[in-house]
């Protein structure tokens, strides 16, 4: 009985959880809209998010892309499939491991810099002094970092997604004997824009995703450093849970026949 | 004077889960008085405070500013009440991420609109008004003494020359001397301005300092009140014991004997 309990019990405040999750995402899309607009605060943040994370991005994509290369023309070379490298390449770049790894390595250090950033100002009352001189933390802190993810996340797709082929490209003409004409020439034939698109539309997501599980586990703190501690742990850890989840949906949206 | 209460706060009950902070808490505060609640830790202080901020939103009962109820308002009109309102937090509350002049100068750049230039200059006249140099304006919270910090938050209290002021532990965490510095300060700028405040403090030394009456908070209602003299002259036991400091009376701390 006590086990039936216990599942109830949690399913009960899962549930709990989630719905004060979905009213404080709907509270934050209705300040991104609604004036006043903080463009100071936006354009802070879309430095910190997008300019800041390009290092981490950069090397995470070429890394990627020189790696996918190698693999796959170990794997292709069983079946005679090795001219395929290019095509592959660009696909899963673009598709999948741009935006998903991108948006993993982001969440690693802006979920936990918006947790540990907002989540320190709850428990030293700066929340609670922000609102005693008539601003709404929701605009000033939440609205601000929400709508520089959704804008910064593409952006950084978007130069993984280069880098990425830039890498694929390094191992394929140096170490494969691809020529550089045939493999650009082979990349750029097969890219779709869908591709493309589909990717910086997950891109949009997981910055939404992203900045919106740091926010919520840094306002919701408490209990000084411990509190704060735990809250950007549960934010890197819910961030990236809920973008390979969020990953599943938008490809079934996107590709699935 | 008007007779209707510039704060009017009618049997408020607050709990957090089964911990019941406020329970039944009715407190009167008159245009241009200076009240100070008294009271042992947790028992409920700053909640009052924030419950009229609508920071925390009380579970019962009537929360009036001039008449009108305080609680429940949205957008507009809330921030409009809390244009009214200054207030001093415990640890000065300032933002980490701001110089000091943008800290003072927050409300009138924010919420008002003012341009920076002349937001920096009303925010170094009142750093001066709580005896800061200019060249402090510049520096970051993390570079100032606990004694800088209050007076940078009592600077960003008055900055906009609020009808309320609200002291949350004024002194606590300071030298006696800084102590009475920062009520001396509380005293100068309250004076000059005639405005209204509402103080929590458990140092008494403070409260017959600042406080033109006193009001004794204990297990969630206001169980005394009355001018500093007549605190002085009760034979309220529970008045007696925490302005004497005493572990014996009627107030029990939940202390296990080892």
């Amino acid at each position: 009985m006590a086990f039936v309990q216990l599942i109830g019990r949690t399913f009960l405040n899962f549930l709990a959880a989630a719905g004060r999750l979905a009213i404080f995402a709907l509270r934050a899309l209705s300040h991104c809209v609604r004036p006043p607009f903080y463009f100071r605060n936006l354009g802070h943040q879309l430095v910190e998010i997008g300019y800041y994370s390009l290092p981490v991005v950069g090397l995470t994509a070429i890394f990627t892309g020189m790696v996918l290369a190698l693999q796959s023309y170990t794997g292709f070379a069983r079946f005679s499939g090795e001219s395929t490298i290019p095509q592959v390449v660009v696909v899963s770049i673009t598709r999948e491991l741009g935006p998903v790894l991108a948006g993993l390595m982001v969440a690693g250090r802006v979920s936990s810099a918006n947790a540990a950033e907002v989540g320190t100002m709850r428990v030293t009352e700066q929340i609670d002094a922000l609102i005693t001189l008539a601003t709404d933390p929701f605009k000033y802190l939440i609205a601000p970092r929400i709508v520089a993810g959704i804008i910064a996340l593409p952006m950084l797709v978007l130069v993984a997604d280069t880098i990425g082929i830039f890498g694929g490209y390094l191992v394929g003409v140096y170490k494969l004997g691809f020529t550089a004409g045939t493999y650009l020439n082979n990349t750029l034939n097969f890219m779709q824009v869908m591709d493309v698109v589909s990717g910086l539309v997950k891109a949009a997501m997981f910055g939404f995703i992203i900045t919106l599980m740091g926010c919520y586990h840094g306002y919701h703190s408490s209990g000084g450093a411990q509190g704060v501690g735990t809250a950007t742990t549960n934010a890197v850890v819910s961030a990236s849970i809920l973008i390979l989840a969020s990953n599943y949906l938008i490809t079934e949206l996107f590709f699935a026949r | 004077m008007s007779t209707t209460p510039k704060i009017r706060c009618a049997d408020v009950h607050k709990a957090f889960g089964t911990n019941r902070v406020l329970r039944g808490l009715d407190l009167d505060v008159m245009p241009g008085e200076s009240v100070v609640v008294i009271g042992g830790s947790g028992t409920g202080k700053s909640v009052l405070l924030k419950c009229i901020l609508d920071i925390i939103h009380p579970d019962s009962g009537s929360i009036e500013i001039d008449g009108e109820q305080a609680t429940a308002l949205r957008g507009h009109e809330r921030d409009a009440m809390l244009r009214r309102f200054g207030m001093l937090f415990q640890n000065a509350a300032l933002f980490d991420s701001l110089p000091v002049w943008k800290n003072v100068a927050f409300a009138l750049i924010e919420a008002e609109n003012k341009p920076r230039e002349e937001a920096r200059a009303l925010a170094e006249e009142k750093l001066a008004a709580v005896g800061l140099r200019q060249n402090v304006a510049d520096l970051y919270p993390a570079e100032l003494s606990g004694g800088m910090k209050k007076r940078v938050g009592l600077a960003r209290a008055i900055a906009t020359a609020p009808e309320i002021i609200f002291f949350d532990e004024p002194t606590t965490g300071l030298d006696p001397i800084m102590g009475d510095v920062i009520n001396e300060l509380i005293l100068g700028c309250v004076s000059e301005s005639a405005v209204t405040t509402l103080s929590i403090t458990h140092d008494i030394a403070s409260a017959r300092k600042i406080g033109h009456r006193i009001a004794m908070l204990h297990e969630g209602e206001i169980i005394w009140a009355g001018s500093v003299a007549e605190m002085d002259a009760t034979d309220n036991p529970y008045v007696q014991q925490f302005i004497h400091g005493s572990a014996d009376g009627p107030i029990q701390m939940p202390v296990r004997r080892l």
